[in-house]
């Protein structure tokens, strides 16, 4: 295990370090022997064909399923051996757009993103308000506050869903296939939003995605998880990946029309 | 459609052992296809057939039930070693062969399917009960554990949720609760006089329909209400909640789902429940007063006098006590089975008859025990 710490430690930069990594149901493995770093400011794509294990790597990322072994370190933070206040300081410092948007659905869009603000700020309810108007503003949803996710289209509840993610401003996002179920127009603006973000305040964002547009168009790191030999195959630029990337599959995958 | 139309197959042989199949007819899922037994006969019957050929010149219109039976040949002239020239079919069968063919069939999902014999389904469904006392256990604790905060303040859950489903699970529960509680009180007063007529002291009813209701019967038919009303509810809205990944949402978020979820349901279960009790066993009793006074001619006063003696404080909080022990065996059913669910829809139902059984069954339980128990107290 000392290889990664080492990394970790000679590399300021990196921000997450996923170090030989075993993701598994029960007995059925799905992913072996993950290694790999994002740095800061990176826009990290985790990619590969459908049912590689894609999601649940990031499951194990945002913290919500424990790996079967191997460590995921925040800097210098084992996050699955830290004690469960730890965990809530890491959790603090990401958000998560899911791939249905996972809004709450007995609560109004303004509701759902005002509650992590309401339980984890000190801010006034007036503050609160403008903070949700402006998130909202942002993601291009200004005027749906009272608007129930049941009420909203898709697309929209994706982007409500960042809204919900960017409240707390944190260091690191995570997308959940973001432009799935999303026409191109919607898709091309999410990916500038995503952008945006990084360039702005600096955010690390991790996606997890399969669209090739979206993958060149934002992407400067990535891995791709291989599901038939249950491994990682290739890292690196996509964009470097397409036209040097030792295994075939991998520049087959990345340069299909 | 005509006789003409149907599918068939029409065989001739050449002289250098070829076999020729001549299609036939509008091959169609909704008709019943040739059997390829016949081609199986005619190669069997002459040796020398090395090599098959087809001839779809009068063939109608087909759909995929022709792709099937040219794989029902296919399969029989590889087992028998002949030779099988695809040329003469429709070029759309081609194609669509070698669509079907690109992408070979993944060998190891196979080996999921077992054959499960009743003493193997015997052995899963122990083992399953048996792993899942720890997570059940579990869950308890971390309800335990939130009571805990929710005491010291420190419990993260909106008031306005609570007194959302306060709303849900009290008042709106009052319609299903009278008509049920004033229907088994009519009951127990009929079946009552029934008897009572017998030795004439029709009397009686009023003591048997007000301590049965207020004592035993109010309560077990509340928690039984509640169970099939705001268990399988709870269950169903977090299950739902589950699969949309809305609980994850939470998890991210390092908000307790415990906390902000559960906790409020349960307590507004709780809370409600006794009060509901109460106003069963009541109404329950006024319809046991008014059988006894329209039909049996007790007197109003008579029949209120006999039921204000036959009860007393003790009736009432037994009561109350076991519709606040059912109260509490649903609400946890309810979200234990909610919070458990899988990530689909049939996992939803499945958790939402999960939490339904699970009440009843524990509802049934704790009634038996708590009766032979305060029976053994003398209470």
């Amino acid at each position: 295990m000392s290889d990664a710490i080492l990394e970790s430690e000679n590399n300021p930069d990196a921000h997450i370090t996923v170090e030989n990594v075993t993701l598994a149901y029960d007995e059925f493995i799905i992913q072996q022997d993950l290694n790999f770093t994002i740095n800061d400011d990176d826009i990290f794509i985790i990619m590969g064909g459908s049912g590689c294990g894609k999601s649940t790597l990031l499951k194990s990322l945002i913290g919500i399923k424990a790996p079967s072994t191997g460590n995921v370190y925040y800097r210098d933070k084992n996050y699955w051996q830290s004690t469960e206040q730890q965990q809530q300081a890491i959790k603090h410092q990401f958000g998560v757009m899911f791939q249905g948007g996972a809004l709450w659905s007995s609560l109004t869009l303004a509701e759902n993103i005002s509650l992590p603000l309401e339980e984890f700020t000190e801010l006034s309810p007036v503050t609160i308000k403008e903070v949700v108007s402006l998130k909202l503003a942002m993601v291009g949803l200004a005027g749906y506050e009272e608007f129930y996710p049941s009420e909203l289209s898709g697309g929209m509840r994706k982007r409500g869903s960042l809204a919900r993610a960017i409240a707390l401003d944190p260091d690191i996002l995570f997308f959940d296939e973001p432009s799935a179920g999303l026409d191109p127009p919607s898709a091309k603006r999410l990916d500038e939003l995503i952008l945006e973000l990084r360039d702005s305040l600096g955010t690390t964002i991790v996606v997890v995605t399969h669209e090739l547009e979206s993958i060149f168009r934002i992407g400067n790191n990535s891995v791709f998880l291989d599901g038939e030999t249950h491994t990682m195959i290739a890292q690196g630029d996509p964009k470097e990946l397409r036209d040097h990337a030792e295994n075939e599959d991998v520049r087959a995958f990345l340069n299909q029309k | 459609m005509t006789q003409d139309n149907d599918p068939r197959l029409d065989l001739s042989s050449a002289d250098n052992g070829a076999l020729c199949i001549s299609l036939i007819g509008d091959w169609d899922l909704t008709d019943r296809l040739p059997s390829q037994d016949l081609f199986g006969e005619q190669v069997k019957s002459r040796h020398d057939i090395s090599q098959v050929t087809f001839n779809s010149e009068q063939i109608g219109t087909w759909d995929s039930s022709l792709l099937v039976f040219i794989g029902r040949i296919e399969k029989y002239c590889t087992e028998n070693g002949l030779q099988l020239d695809m040329s003469g079919l429709p070029s759309g069968i081609k194609r669509l062969r070698d669509l079907a063919r690109e992408i070979p069939p993944i060998e190891d999902t196979a080996t999921h399917e077992t054959i499960e014999t009743l003493l193997s389904e015997i052995g899963k469904t122990t083992l399953d009960l048996y792993h899942g006392i720890p997570r059940n256990l579990k869950f308890i604790g971390e309800v335990i554990l939130s009571f805990g905060r929710l005491i010291r303040n420190k419990a993260q859950f909106r008031s306005v949720d609570l007194m959302l489903i306060i709303q849900q699970v009290g008042p709106n529960a009052l319609p299903i609760v009278s008509l049920v509680s004033f229907l088994v009180g009519l009951i127990l007063a009929y079946m009552g006089a029934a008897q009572l007529e017998r030795v004439g002291v029709q009397i009686y009813i009023a003591d048997l329909v007000g301590i049965a209701m207020i004592r035993e019967v109010g309560a077990l038919m509340t928690g039984i209400i509640m169970a099939g009303r705001t268990g399988a509810s709870f269950a169903a809205e977090l299950g739902t909640m589950q699969v949309n990944e809305e609980i994850d949402a939470f998890k991210t978020l390092g908000i307790s789902t415990i906390d902000f979820l559960v906790l409020p349901r349960i307590l507004a279960l709780m809370l409600m429940i006794p009060l509901l009790t109460l106003y069963s066993g009541l109404v329950g009793t006024l319809a046991g007063l008014i059988i006894g006074v329209t039909v049996f001619d007790i007197s109003l006063f008579e029949y209120y006098q006999q039921t204000i003696q036959a009860l007393n404080l003790k009736s009432f909080g037994v009561g109350i006590f076991k519709g606040a022990v059912y109260g509490a065996v649903v609400a946890i059913s309810g979200c234990l089975r909610g919070m458990q669910c899988g990530r689909s829809a049939q996992a939803v139902g499945e958790a939402t008859t999960s939490a339904v059984v699970t009440s009843i069954i524990f509802i049934v339980i704790t009634a038996s025990a708590m009766t032979v128990a305060l029976y053994k107290l003398g209470i």
